[in-house]
Formats: structure tokens, C-alpha cells, sequence
């Protein structure tokens, strides 16, 4: 009885989705045919997951397709399990998968048998930057400062980020190399407990992305040294970039969906026109400012170019950090 | 005086038809979610999400958070009538909940769990309202040694003054803690414990599916045994008089109460805890600090009032850090996290600052939701209760029906499915030899916490066990550890010194 009336309820909530999304089917030509399947290469409630469901709610909002969007948390083995599905799903046009770096490290980690140029490109969204953080309280002010500190703690200084082999880690491998200093890396489960540990003075720096420090550096507890990338954000202005300060370092973290190989030409076409839509929606825009992303949209070969390139600069960092 | 009359502001605005509607909508599919099997309010939240855009983030935030905390209220229901643990945070209240459904007391069970909640989500709520700030500043200075220290204090609450056999229950956490390491290991990035290879053990054994297995699929078979073909009809009423009369007893508990509320607050503010290990903390000091704690997982009352309390007062504690700094306490606060900056809004240090109806109008509505779950739940009571009328033949397959269900539902695996029917023979074989199953999921809900706080802890000190010690709060929590733990140790010498002069 139970069971039959929660039951009833999942059902009328998906279908109130469905209608939603039924309403101005705007595409022409190819159209999905059953509920499209949002894999998600991360567990619920990280970064990764609240992006692709934001995106998913767009899309259900702004009516962009005739059948739902359901997304699928497919997070084990660091996103391995994730790719392997979509392996498996070769010629599907109902599966589209939301990607972050683990995309190009997973598979140069392990041994998975998967290769992602043969996946299908479909759009890249955002970019995250990466910023060098340190305690509001700390005398430190620039990155001169900073490596001094570094350098004067002879390897004792509490670097926090994200688990080891995932993108944080490898920030600090990449400071490491470029300033010669060592640092104590102490891994943690996600950015938002990172965040914390930086403000709570249980880490002396971090390489956060900037929404994961925008609360508490509005609030005046965290202080941005330098941003790793080539060139400034629009909502932290005053923050300088390594290249300014003579270190030309570039590290991002993508925001992109791909496809299973071989997904029929009608179908790419038609994903790529819906994410392009989503990237000009009120909403992303708003998003994306607020929480500091770069919006450079990319789709088709520049995009699968651009994947092969990163794939290949990660192998070298990973082979430079010794796994 | 700034805070009542923020509060009154927003009570104005909770208390407004649509959004009173969506509150009880919101506790009702909470209740319902959180007593399937699998789901828990996480996928409730999850769900609703991309609905809420057609309201206002003021209204949509108190759907969603109604919907979470009817969750709390449902887990319970199928952790008492049927032993399955309708979410994971509910899987203490099996201990009790269930060996009172099989006395006969389902609806005293269903009672004292809607009350406890009750309790525990007020106190928790009204502790939120005057001490949010600096409450805050004092989980920011938790660090890794402490979390460390108060996981270990939670082990020994199970170990220390124990009635279960203490070589068994040491056991029984260490197969635990082994489960726990499965999968990919956060501090060096490596896999570890893969059995066979097999791609499903790559994201770890989750503990929900080890609680399905050994309770629900475990328990089955443990009734078919002892009952041979003539299972015993277990059949509850519940009348006016028994809601009355089951109040005044519940009364009787309002020290199990009243800690199971503080300590659940604290423990699901904590940014590394949440509600689970909460109530498995809370049955834990309830029953080391109960004079008659050999009644404990036969049927005591207490047994359900302490994790439920528990469970709610966390879920509220876990918001906590949710709006005065932006981080999440639990899965489901992070999604309620995403929703807002969905909304627009930025959470963090400033949301109370910038954004005082939206933070004053869900507080206010956290009260409203608050009766709304207890008097849904108490009204469907009678319903639930009947459901017990089914014959053990069909109830049988309705609970192996929803652990199948649930289980696939959860991270939808069949990988899962298989391993709740193992953990389910293996979870009868270990009754069948009197091994205490709770001390087993207990060390696989803390394990992580604890190996992650105790490496942590040890790469930031460069090695040093000391850094437990050095630290005031860690200090504390490990000195009452080691007491609890030698004191079983202790009471063995003396009995053996009494016993060979008994011999004499």
C-alpha cells in the first residue's frame, strides 16, 4: 500500500518533468525518441553532479527537449565506471555524459581499455581556473611572499585538496616542479570540506576553484594570491595571473558532454544545437558568473583537438608525479 | 531580540497558504520516500530539484526541506515493521524497532519514533535559531585529529560496558572496518580490495546495502528458521488509549531524549559526520549509560527514541553549516546547496547577511515542517500497523521483494542485488552463531571517517601520534575513549579475582 502510493507519487513528480519539458519542442530534424540519459562520471552532491543537474533543470525548464533528461550517477572507480558505460553504449543516441578531468586521468591510471577518442564530442561548456588561497589572517600578500613561506617551512606546509590523482593534486605537483618547494599535500574528500579546512586554519593554503572559496572570500576569510591560469577573472578582477608574475602556468578544470562512439550525425548535430542553447540560456549566464567559470563554448573536432591535447598534457604531469 | 523578530518575519512568510501546502506535501512524499527501502531523502531532493524552478527560492527551499525532513520521519517505518532499514540513517532504529514490532508493540514502535523525531528535530531547531554563528566557528576549528578522536569514542560507546560478548563485538567491528577500505582509496588514489576484479567493488561496499542484506534479507531467513512452517503472526492495535497511555511512557525517556537531540545537532553539524553515524552514536550512548542496558536490541523503547532523536536533530545540525558557510553537512544538504545557487543565491558566510527572508523563512518553516511530520505520520500510523495484518507467508516475499528493489534502486547495480542476498546468508549465519551485527555496520558507516581522519591527521603532524593529544578538544575525547574502553578490562580482572575465591 505504502508503496504503491510513493510509488504513484515518483511517477506523477516525473511525469510533471516530462510535460515540462514537452511543452515548445523547438529542435527540427532528429529528435530523441526515449528519456535521454545524463551519465554523471561523479557521486551525488559533488561539483560535478550539481552542474549537470543544474543543466538538466535548464533544459527541463526551458523546454529544449520533447523527452526528459535523466541524469545517472555513475561515479565508482574515480568516473571508470562511468566511462565504461558509455563504452558499452557504442551507437546509443539516447546517452549523453557529463565530464570533468577524471576523463583524461581515469583512463591514463588504470587500465580500462578505453580509449576516449573514440568517443563523440559534444560540447564543452565551461572551464574552471584554479587560484592559489591562502587564510585572510596570514601576513602572506603576494606570491612572492608566499613561496618564501613555502620554502622557509623546508616541506612541512599544509597544502589541502581534493583526493590524490585528482585535479588539486595535481596543481600542487605542478607548483611544486615550477617553484622548487615541497609541500605536505593533506587530501580530503571534496572542495567543500577543502574550503573549510583552509579557513579553520587546519590547511595553510589551497588551490580551490573560486566557487568554492567566493562565500568566504565575500565574507574576508580567505585571501586569493594568484590565479593559474593566463588570464583574469571577471569576478576577481584583482587577482594576477602566474604568467603576469613570470611563472606561465595554465591548469583548468573542463566542463564538457560527450557522447558514446559512433552516435549518428542527426543526433550529435541535434545535442550540440541543445547544449549550444543552454550556454546562451538567463540562467547559465548567471551561473556561470557567479561562480567564476570561463564560458568558452566549444563543440565537434576543435573540441575533440582540445580533448586529445589535455589528455596528453595530464600524461605528462602524471608521469612527472610518478604514477 | 534581532532573532525573534526575524523569526516572526518569517514565520509571516512559512505560515502563508501555498507555502503551509507545500510544507505537508513536502513531509508527505518525505515520509513515503524514506520508508522505501533504498531511497532516502537524497534521491527525494534530487527528484524534486528541477520542479522547484516554478516557485519562488524562498518556497522552494521549504518544499525541499520538508521533503528531507519527512524523510527522517519515514526511514523509521520500514526499520520497525519490516527490519529493512528504510534509509541509512534509520538503521539503528532496526536494533529495537523491530524485536518491539515482533512483541506485539509495532504501533508503540511507530509512536515513540514520530515523537522522538519530534523532540529531536525541536530541540535541534530552537539550538539552530539562537547559536547558528557561533556554533559555526566552532565546527570550522574541528579538525582532523578531532574527528578522529570522537569516531574512536564512538567504537568504544559499542565496546566499553557492552552486554554482548566483548571478543565477538571486537570482531565484528574489525570485519567491519575491512569492508570499509573497499574501492578507491581517497589519500594515495589507489583501488584496494577489488574482489575479483569485478568493476561494482571499485566504489566501495555501501553500507545501506550491507544493513538491506543482513537485516532484511538475514532476517527473513532467520524468522523462517526459527518459526519452521508455522510462522508466528505478530498483530499490533493501536487505539486512542494506547497513543495516550504509549505518551506517558515515552515520557519516562526524556533523558534518552534529550541526549540523543544535543548529540545528534552536534555530530550532523560536523561537516565529516552526518545523520547516520549520529543515531549509531546516539543508541551507543544510550544504552553504555543505561542502568538495564542488557534490554537493549530486545525491544526497549529507548533503543528507538535515541537514533531517532538522533537522526533529526543531525539533519537539522547539518543545515547549519549549509547556511553559515556554504558547505554541506550531508549528500542531501549539498544538493539543497546546488538548488540555491540555482536560485541565484550565493551560500556562504554572507547568505545571512544578504539574504535574511530566505534564511529566516526556512528556519521558520524547519518548525512548521516539524508538526506537519508528526501529524502525518501519527495519522498514517493506523495504516502501517494494519499492513502487519499480512500473513508472514506474504509479507516474506514483500520484504524480499522491496530489498531487490531497493537495492537496484539505489545506485542502480545489479552488482548490489548480489551482494544483499551474501550479506543476507552471511548476516543469518552470524545470528545463528550469536555474533552482535550492529558493532559490524557501526565500523562500516565510521570506517572511512576514521581511517581518512586518522591519515589526515598523520600527514599533516608529519607522523606524530602525539598531535591527538596535543590538541584540547582531541585530548578529551580520547582520554574518555580509553577510560570507556579499560573499563570492561578492568571489570574482567576484578571478576576474575573474585571467581577462583568463589571457587575456594
Amino acid at each position: 500500500m505504502r508503496n504503491w502510493i510513493s510509488r504513484r507519487v515518483t511517477i506523477a513528480l516525473l511525469m510533471a518533468g516530462g510535460v515540462m519539458s514537452a511543452l515548445p519542442a523547438a529542435a527540427e530534424g532528429w529528435e530523441p525518441t526515449k528519456p535521454v540519459e545524463l551519465v554523471i562520471m561523479a557521486g551525488q552532491g559533488g561539483g560535478a553532479d550539481r552542474l549537470a543537474r543544474l543543466i538538466q533543470a535548464i533544459i527541463q525548464k526551458e523546454g529544449l527537449t520533447s523527452m526528459p533528461v535523466v541524469p545517472v550517477n555513475k561515479g565508482g572507480g574515480s568516473g571508470a565506471e562511468a566511462l565504461l558505460y558509455l563504452k558499452e553504449k557504442a551507437g546509443d543516441s539516447n546517452v549523453v555524459m557529463a565530464t570533468l578531468n577524471s576523463y583524461y586521468t581515469t583512463p591514463l591510471r588504470s587500465d580500462l581499455g578505453v580509449d576516449i577518442k573514440d568517443f563523440t564530442p559534444i560540447a564543452r561548456l565551461a572551464e574552471d581556473t584554479f587560484i592559489i588561497w591562502v587564510n585572510a589572517e596570514s601576513p602572506i600578500q603576494t606570491l612572492d611572499d608566499y613561496v618564501a613561506a613555502v620554502k622557509e617551512a623546508g616541506g612541512t606546509w599544509i597544502m589541502a585538496g581534493t583526493g590524490t590523482g585528482q585535479e588539486d593534486s595535481l596543481v600542487t605537483a605542478m607548483l611544486e616542479k615550477e617553484f622548487g618547494i615541497d609541500f605536505t599535500y593533506v587530501p580530503m574528500d571534496g572542495g567543500g570540506d577543502v574550503a573549510t579546512a583552509l579557513v579553520g586554519g587546519q590547511a595553510q593554503s589551497t588551490v580551490n576553484n573560486p566557487s568554492e572559496q567566493m562565500g568566504f572570500f565575500e565574507a574576508g576569510k580567505v585571501r586569493p594570491i594568484a590565479i593559474i591560469a593566463s588570464e583574469r577573472l571577471a569576478s576577481l578582477p584583482d587577482v594576477p595571473t602566474m604568467a603576469e608574475l613570470g611563472h606561465p602556468m595554465d591548469y583548468k578544470m573542463q566542463r564538457s558532454f560527450v557522447a558514446p562512439a559512433g552516435m549518428p550525425a542527426e543526433a550529435v548535430a541535434f545535442y550540440t544545437d541543445l547544449f549550444q542553447k543552454v550556454s546562451e540560456s538567463e540562467e547559465w549566464q548567471t551561473y556561470a558568473k557567479e561562480e567564476g567559470l570561463l564560458t568558452n563554448f566549444e563543440a565537434g573536432q576543435p573540441l575533440q583537438d582540445y580533448f586529445l591535447v589535455e589528455r596528453d598534457k595530464h600524461a605528462a604531469i602524471l608521469k612527472e608525479l610518478g604514477e | 531580540m534581532e532573532i525573534i523578530q526575524h523569526l516572526i518575519d518569517g514565520f509571516g512568510y512559512a505560515l502563508l497558504p501555498v507555502n503551509l501546502l507545500l510544507i505537508f506535501a513536502g513531509v508527505t512524499i518525505g515520509i513515503f520516500i524514506g520508508a522505501l527501502p533504498g531511497l532516502g531523502s537524497i534521491n527525494g531532493v534530487a527528484i524534486v530539484l528541477p520542479l522547484t524552478f516554478l516557485v519562488p527560492p524562498e518556497s522552494a527551499i521549504m518544499l525541499l526541506a520538508a521533503i528531507y525532513y519527512g524523510a527522517m520521519y519515514g526511514g523509521a517505518i520500514s526499520s520497525i515493521l519490516l527490519g529493512i532499514p528504510g534509509a541509512s540513517t534509520a538503521v539503528a532504529t532496526t536494533f529495537d524497532g523491530r524485536p518491539m514490532a515482533v512483541q506485539g508493540r509495532a504501533g508503540l514502535a511507530l509512536l515513540a519514533a514520530a515523537f522522538a523525531s519530534f523532540v529531536g528535530g525541536t530541540i535541534s531547531i530552537v539550538l539552530f535559531t539562537a547559536f547558528a554563528q557561533p556554533l559555526a566557528d566552532i565546527a570550522l576549528k574541528f579538525h582532523s585529529q578531532e574527528t578522529f578522536a570522537l569516531v574512536v569514542l564512538a567504537f568504544t560507546t559499542f565496546v566499553g560496558l557492552g552486554s554482548d560478548d566483548l571478543m565477538k563485538t571486537i570482531i565484528m567491528i574489525c570485519m567491519g572496518l575491512v569492508l570499509s577500505t573497499v574501492g578507491f582509496d581517497l589519500i594515495s588514489g589507489q583501488p584496494r580490495l577489488v574482489f575479483f576484479d569485478l568493476p561494482g567493488f571499485t566504489g566501495g561496499v555501501s553500507f545501506l546495502i550491507l544493513a538491506m542484506g543482513i537485516y532484511g534479507v538475514g532476517e527473513l531467513l532467520w524468522t523462517l528458521d526459527q518459526s519452521k512452517a508455522s510462522p508466528v503472526l505478530t498483530t499490533a492495535r493501536l487505539r486512542w488509549r494506547d497513543i495516550v497511555s504509549g505518551l506517558k511512557e515515552l515520557m519516562g525517556t526524556w533523558r534518552t531524549m534529550s541526549m540523543g537531540s544535543i548529540l545528534g545537532f552536534f555530530v550532523g553539524m560536523l561537516p565529516a559526520a552526518g545523520a547516520t553515524p549520529a543515531a549509531l552514536m546516539a543508541y551507543g550512548v544510550a544504552k553504555t549509560s543505561s542502568r538495564n542496558s542488557e534490554n537493549f536490541g530486545k525491544g526497549d523503547v529507548r533503543g528507538v527514541v535515541a537514533p531517532e532523536t538522533a537522526n533529526n536533530a543531525a539533519s537539522t545540525g547539518s543545515m547549519m553549516p549549509m547556511l553559515t558557510l556554504g558547505i554541506p553537512g550531508s549528500p542531501t544538504t549539498a544538493i539543497l546547496l546546488g538548488g540555491m545557487v540555482m536560485w541565484g543565491l550565493t551560500p556562504g558566510p554572507m547568505l545571512f547577511v544578504e539574504q535574511p527572508a530566505f534564511v529566516w523563512g526556512l528556519i521558520s518553516s524547519l518548525y512548521v515542517a516539524n508538526v506537519a511530520a508528526v501529524l502525518v505520520n501519527i495519522g498514517l500510523i493506523p495504516m502501517f500497523v494494519w499492513s502487519l495484518k499480512m500473513p508472514f507467508t506474504v509479507l516474506c516475499t514483500v520484504v524480499l521483494f522491496l530489498c531487490i528493489i531497493g537495492g537496484f534502486a539505489a545506485n542502480g547495480r545489479m552488482h548490489d542485488v548480489w551482494l544483499i542476498g551474501i550479506f543476507g546468508i552471511i548476516g543469518y549465519l552470524l545470528r545463528k552463531v550469536d555474533y552482535p551485527l550492529a558493532p559490524l555496520v557501526l565500523a562500516i558507516v565510521l570506517g572511512p571517517v576514521m581511517e581518512r581522519s586518522f591519515r589526515q591527521s598523520m600527514i599533516a603532524s608529519q607522523g606524530d601520534v602525539l598531535t591527538f593529544f596535543e590538541r584540547p578538544i582531541s585530548a578529551v575525547f580520547m582520554f574518555i575513549a580509553i577510560a570507556l574502553f579499560l573499563m570492561p578490562v578492568v571489570r574482567a580482572i576484578r571478576d576474575s579475582r573474585k571467581s577462583p575465591q568463589a571457587a575456594e
